[in-house]
């Protein structure tokens, strides 16, 4: 037999991507988007979720490190029926930065 | 103003969506909808013995008739037992509407009697699901879950109904219109001229069609272009009868179980055209060793599709129907006579090998004696493992939509719900399975819907009393220590066809097999065909898992 398992991939040493997706707002969303992640194995660093002004929406943050597979990641949560857009940010996007201090 | 019950206004949105046939098993959190249901004077019930059998004879007619269609489910275990037919349809891409009854409303989170989290436990394995929290809801949730099942790239949805919601009141002014799939997003134009190009320019080229192909109803325009541009065209199990088998320029499926010729010609290819297909493991081996010296362009509906496995030098976004009439007019005309003949050249040196065809008690003999009684108007089904794999390889498909088997998910068991299914959209034709003796355990209590609904759908079933593939594995790549493959006790299953009901041939016992096969095949009704095979029969040739598509044994 050849099959191997591969090798875990290790995440921490790439940049991270700040993703920001607009989501419609009830419950199970976050349940579908956490999910794809998962799966994969595909470490999520942060996740920030509040609705928009528009109470049908919600918006979510994700913090995640860049490795090979983020495209792939990034057509697959675009593929979800309730995520409506994906954008994609650089590490320095101060979403993440300012939240820092709740958490020392 | 309309006023009704959420479970009467469930039964109304789907007649309206033109759906005639339901399959599935009541209980009692779905009461209300059965109660709706048995008012519905356009509506048919089926009820199937298993749920997963509701799901695939829901998926059968899915498969032959190309549109969605629906099983009902109650909640707890009734819902659970869809499961598999779901990620089924999923993996094959099959639009496919899954309603459940749930606990009601107030009760879910609290343990209740046949209460469990479908929704959270099919979000993998779904395109999109629902859990309806209000009757009022369903005006928009029914239809939606119809556009998400048909639009794009097809694929299963699940909706689950509290039953306090499916008695709730419901008022409204109009009915929503009935749905039909989104329109597809522009094509790329600039990518198809790139990609006209590349054909134009190519020195051996080679077609490659998937499930896309059939989904789409694009078999002419395939198999168009491949006469135009001279493309020796392989297809995946999917797409078996997308390119008719005898066809010049069909080299068959490729793959773990592809002739030898066919995997050397795609060693050879200079320029791969994927159309609709997704580069799986069991049609490409090892992905860095598949198509080593080619050149790749990737047409899907899935953009996420493009790159997953294989990067693709040209990759179109679009309906593989509407991409390929674009492509069309930029293809020149080639008869490519150098590289075709090389190809001919290739199949005669490593052609398929199929021992004993003269003997209709062989594995390859029968399926083509099965064959020789029928014409492309038959459909077949298939379940999964050694008879799968013979009947892809051996039975002459010339059409899309004839062929039905469980690819991406393997599912045994999917046979013969699939076929009652596949004779429910298609009364007047002849619907064979072929199965196994492991396979059709695995569902063998549809006989006793197959039975009752009196559909001329035929069993053959090939008997080697093992687990033929597994068997297989453990004498080539575990060292001959066989365990748990082989069945110790032998079930009579021409008397378990009695006991439900329907006719038996036990092709072991007749003087003349053929002449038996041909008037069991033509007579109405029901039938179950049993064969005796012998174990020691494999299927060859067979790609090492994990191993270059090149480095096959046998055959």
């Amino acid at each position: 037999m050849i099959e191997q398992v591969a090798e875990p991939l290790q995440q921490s040493g790439f940049a991270k991507v700040v993703l920001e997706l607009d989501v419609n707002n009830h419950p199970g969303v976050m349940s579908h988007i956490c999910n794809l992640f998962a799966r994969r194995a595909f470490n999520m660093e942060g996740i920030l979720c509040m609705p928009m002004a528009d109470a049908g929406r919600s918006r979510i943050w994700l913090l995640v490190f860049e490795d090979q597979r983020l495209e792939q990641m990034i057509l697959q949560l675009e593929k979800l029926v309730d995520v409506l857009s994906v954008r994609r940010h650089g590490a320095e996007h101060e979403v993440f930065e300012r939240l820092e201090r709740f958490f020392h | 103003m309309m006023e009704m019950s959420g479970a009467e206004l469930i039964v109304r949105l789907l007649e309206r969506q033109g759906i005639r046939t339901i399959a599935g098993i009541p209980g009692g959190a779905i009461l209300p909808l059965y109660d709706a249901l048995a008012a519905s004077t356009e509506i048919r019930h089926v009820l199937a013995r298993h749920e997963q059998g509701a799901g695939f004879i829901a998926q059968g007619m899915a498969r032959v008739s190309g549109r969605p269609e629906v099983c009902f489910a109650s909640s707890g275990p009734g819902a659970t037992n869809l499961v598999t037919a779901i990620a089924d349809a999923r993996l094959d891409s099959i639009p496919l509407i899954a309603i459940t009854g749930q606990v009601p409303l107030s009760m879910i989170g609290t343990d209740a009697f046949q209460e469990v989290d479908i929704y959270g436990m099919t979000v993998p394995v779904t395109k999109h699901n629902f859990l309806v929290r209000s009757a009022h809801e369903l005006l928009d949730v029914i239809p939606e879950a119809f556009r998400i099942a048909m639009s794009g790239r097809p694929g299963p949805v699940l909706v689950d109904v509290p039953k306090d919601v499916q008695n709730q009141r419901v008022r409204f002014e109009a009915w929503p219109q009935p749905v039909v799939a989104e329109p597809n997003r522009p094509l790329d134009l600039k990518a198809i001229e790139e990609a006209a190009q590349m054909i134009n320019d190519a020195e051996q080229p080679v077609l490659y069609l998937g499930g896309g192909v059939v989904h789409s109803g694009a078999s002419a325009l395939a198999v168009t272009l491949a006469e135009q541009a001279g493309l020796p065209t392989t297809t995946t199990l999917m797409a078996l009868g997308t390119m008719p088998s005898d066809h010049p320029l069909s080299i068959g499926m490729l793959g773990m179980h592809a002739a030898r010729y066919t995997n050397f010609v795609l060693e050879e290819a200079d320029l791969l055209i994927c159309v609709g297909a997704r580069f799986d493991d069991r049609a490409i081996g090892r992905a860095a060793q598949f198509c080593p010296r080619a050149r790749i362009i990737h047409i899907d509906i899935d953009p996420s599709e493009h790159n997953k496995i294989k990067a693709a030098h040209v990759a179109i976004q679009g309906d593989v129907g509407q991409v390929l009439e674009a492509l069309l007019p930029r293809i020149k005309v080639r008869l490519r006579k150098r590289w075709l003949s090389h190809v001919d050249s290739l199949k005669a040196r490593f052609p398929l090998q199929m021992p004993g065809l003269e003997d209709a008690r062989s594995h390859y003999g029968l399926i083509q004696a099965v064959a020789a009684c029928l014409d492309d108007d038959a459909i077949v089904t298939t379940d999964v493992g050694q008879h799968q794999m013979w009947v892809a390889q051996a039975y002459p498909f010339g059409r899309e939509r004839q062929w039905l088997t469980s690819g991406g998910l393997g599912t045994m068991g999917f046979g013969l719900p699939a076929a009652i299914g596949a004779a429910l959209a298609a009364p007047e034709r002849t619907v064979v399975c072929f199965s196994g003796d492991g396979s059709i355990k695995m569902n063998i209590q549809e006989l006793a819907t197959l039975a009752e609904e009196g559909l001329k759908v035929k069993i053959v079933l090939m008997n080697n009393q093992s687990l033929g593939l597994v068997y297989q594995q453990q004498n080539l790549f575990y060292g001959k220590r066989v365990f748990a493959s082989k069945y110790r006790g032998a079930p009579d299953f021409t008397k378990i066809a009695e006991g439900f009901g329907i006719q038996s041939l036990d092709l072991d016992q007749v003087q003349n097999p053929r002449a038996a096969l041909a008037q069991a095949l033509a007579a109405p009704g029901p039938c179950l065909i049993h064969a005796s095979i012998d174990r020691e029969q494999f299927v060859y040739p067979m790609v090492p898992p994990g191993a270059a598509n090149t480095e096959m044994i046998g055959g």
